[in-house]
């Protein structure tokens, strides 16, 4: 048994030392934001945010998170309370089977925490572990400099979670 | 009155000095000096036959000289590359044809001095960062078309980078002493005891493409030891692997082994190329086949023929990766390193498929075997990047998701389970060092961004 935080809360936990966080977050937290692509770290659409940083889950054991803050879209904002890179990535209509757009914005979301006015190049660089199979990476590139806009405006304590630091 | 007095001994020796100090001022100023060549206007790129241009565009991918004279970002071979050495930093030279910043009022003749001693247009020593310690042996022929290239490709203004060297390094006649010790001059003698193709290789081989720069140790001048030929060496934070005898591969290489690898850039018997080497893969995919063919032929020949031992164990090795013993968490020593190994690798590394859609199994990691476990961390920290527009290998980097001490316990795990050495030491601080240079090692390892745009496609299988 061990205590992981997820999105500021604690959760006792069953699943082995071994088990990778993707399938701790979806089977047993039920949190199913962070999505099972290729399971090889090679797709990105498990992205999650571990204290700050983008990190593939579904290559992540547990084990290496003893302590450590994990920060998943639901974390971010709700359907109610979008979050400024939701309400971008909506307003830019960035999703098209938005099977990879979770790992998209978690990804962006954890540059931008870092880097708040980060430029094209910066963005494509970040986000080059993150496949597209539908092709909308114009309209995730617009998204991405929209949430950075937003995220200047907004008041940032109200729509990110306290973990996300 | 003091004029009157006599010659004493003093005065006779300090006399004595001033003649020695006189005569080695002027063989010092005869052995330094190098006249300068005159500049010539610059040749209009039509005044080259096409046919020697694209003979030059192969060598100079022989030659990696992209890899030094290009940065990212920055226009090809327009130089500025900050190479660190033990004595400071030297910058790579602009030598697109700029008139102003570049070698535009080059004739060849210049820039065949360059190659074969290390002399600038102007007469000044050029520091040995630039090979031409190996370039000496290059051919007046091959010279002429590396010229033609160079001279066709488009000129970029960069003004060069001033050196960071502290005195006396920073004083370029040092360097005509450096060569006198180290230099070697001579063109390539055939060995008539062997094949063509061994001699092309070994012509290449310890020429052109300088495969010694990087994996031959040097010595406190930063020279190669002569001594102590392909023995591995250091190269931007990576350990360039001994190619002779004391190759720590698990599988012994030969030339056929050695030609795909240098040809598509991994082995499934071996491995990926990375770091600094991924760079001469991808140059060496764009060049005549039988050259890359004749530089395995050679250097198959440098690792030498493996003992019955060598073999019999690389066999071994062989049948391991073919069908793994199966991960047993609980009987092991190391339960965190496995539990990582099991959800962070083994999931590609353990598959039974082979390169690049599957993970390499690493029993057959030469990373894993070598003394030295840098390149297993830099891996483990940043990752394989794909290649752009080819089926090639590919691999998350962990630096995000493990702290020092995990991956130091992981390496350990993977030590002990897919090699038969023994342990690392010091594992731990050298992943805090290695993160250290991490901006560094990815600004100068991301090779395929930086190379020309007619070297970048490799051929389809």
């Amino acid at each position: 048994m061990m205590t992981l935080k997820v999105n500021g809360r604690d959760h006792q936990i069953e699943s082995d030392p071994d088990t990778p966080l993707l399938y701790v977050l979806r089977d047993e937290i039920k949190l199913n934001a962070a999505k099972f692509g290729c399971g090889l770290g090679q797709c990105g659409a498990c992205t999650v945010i571990v204290d700050g940083k983008a990190v593939l889950s579904c290559v992540t054991p547990l084990l290496l998170l003893e302590g450590k803050q994990v920060t998943t879209l639901e974390g971010l904002g709700t359907i109610e309370a979008p979050a400024p890179i939701q309400r971008a990535f909506i307003e830019e209509q960035a999703a098209q089977c938005g099977y990879c757009i979770a790992g998209m914005m978690m990804r962006a979301q954890a540059l931008l925490q870092r880097n708040s006015r980060p430029t094209d190049e910066q963005i494509r660089a970040e986000l080059e572990p993150n496949l597209c199979r539908c092709g909308t990476h114009m309209r995730i590139l617009r998204a991405v400099h929209r949430a950075a806009r937003l995220m200047e405006t907004a008041d940032a304590s109200s729509t990110i979670d306290g973990s996300v630091r | 009155m003091q004029s009157n007095r006599p010659l004493g001994l003093p005065r006779m020796i300090a006399g004595v000095i001033g003649v020695v100090v006189v005569v080695g001022a002027a063989a010092g100023f005869a052995v330094a000096w190098r006249p300068a060549i005159a500049a010539i206007e610059l040749p209009a790129p039509s005044s080259f036959d096409p046919a020697l241009v694209k003979r030059g565009r192969e060598l100079a991918a022989i030659g990696n000289c992209n890899d030094c004279h290009t940065v990212k970002g920055g226009g090809s071979f327009a130089g500025g590359l900050p190479v660190q050495t033990p004595f400071g930093t030297i910058y790579s030279s602009n030598i697109t044809p700029d008139v102003q910043t570049g070698i535009g009022r080059w004739p060849e003749e210049a820039f065949r001095r360059a190659m074969r001693s290390g002399v600038n247009r102007d007469g000044q020593h050029l520091y040995p960062t630039f090979p031409y310690d190996h370039f000496t042996n290059v051919s007046d022929e091959d010279d002429a078309a590396l010229y033609a290239f160079l001279m066709t490709r488009p000129p970029v203004d960069a003004p060069p980078r001033a050196n960071r060297l502290s005195f006396p390094l920073d004083q370029r006649f040092v360097i005509a002493g450096w060569k006198l010790l180290f230099l070697r001059r001579g063109l390539y003698q055939p060995d008539s005891t062997r094949s063509a193709e061994w001699n092309r290789g070994a012509y290449l081989g310890e020429g052109l493409a300088h495969c010694g720069a990087c994996h031959t140790p040097r010595n406190g001048l930063g020279a190669e030891r002569s001594n102590a030929q392909f023995a591995g060496g250091d190269v931007d934070n990576w350990q360039a692997f001994a190619l002779n005898k004391q190759s720590p591969a698990p599988v012994p290489w030969d030339a056929e082994a050695l030609y795909v690898y240098l040809r598509q850039g991994f082995h499934p018997d071996h491995g990926t190329a990375r770091g600094p080497m991924a760079e001469v893969v991808s140059n060496l995919s764009s060049v005549n086949e039988s050259d890359v063919r004749a530089i395995a032929i050679y250097m198959a020949d440098v690792f030498g023929a493996p003992s019955i031992d060598d073999r019999k164990r690389g066999e071994a090795v062989l049948a391991q990766a073919r069908s793994p013993a199966p991960l047993t968490l609980d009987s092991n020593v190391n339960a965190a390193g496995a539990s990582i190994y099991a959800a962070a690798c083994a999931t590609c590394h353990e598959t039974g498929r082979a390169l690049p859609y599957g993970g390499v199994n690493l029993a057959l990691s030469t990373a894993l075997s070598s003394p030295d476990p840098r390149n297993a961390i830099n891996i483990v920290l940043s990752g394989i990047r794909p290649v752009e527009g080819e089926r090639s290998p590919i691999m998350p980097g962990f630096a995000a998701s493990m702290n020092d001490g995990q991956i130091a316990t992981l390496l350990q795990f993977l030590r002990d389970r897919f090699s038969n050495q023994p342990p690392w030491s010091g594992v731990e601080k050298m992943v805090a060092d290695a993160r250290q240079s991490q901006p560094v090692l990815l600004q100068t390892s991301s090779g395929s961004h930086d190379a020309p745009r007619e070297s970048m496609r490799r051929e389809k299988r």
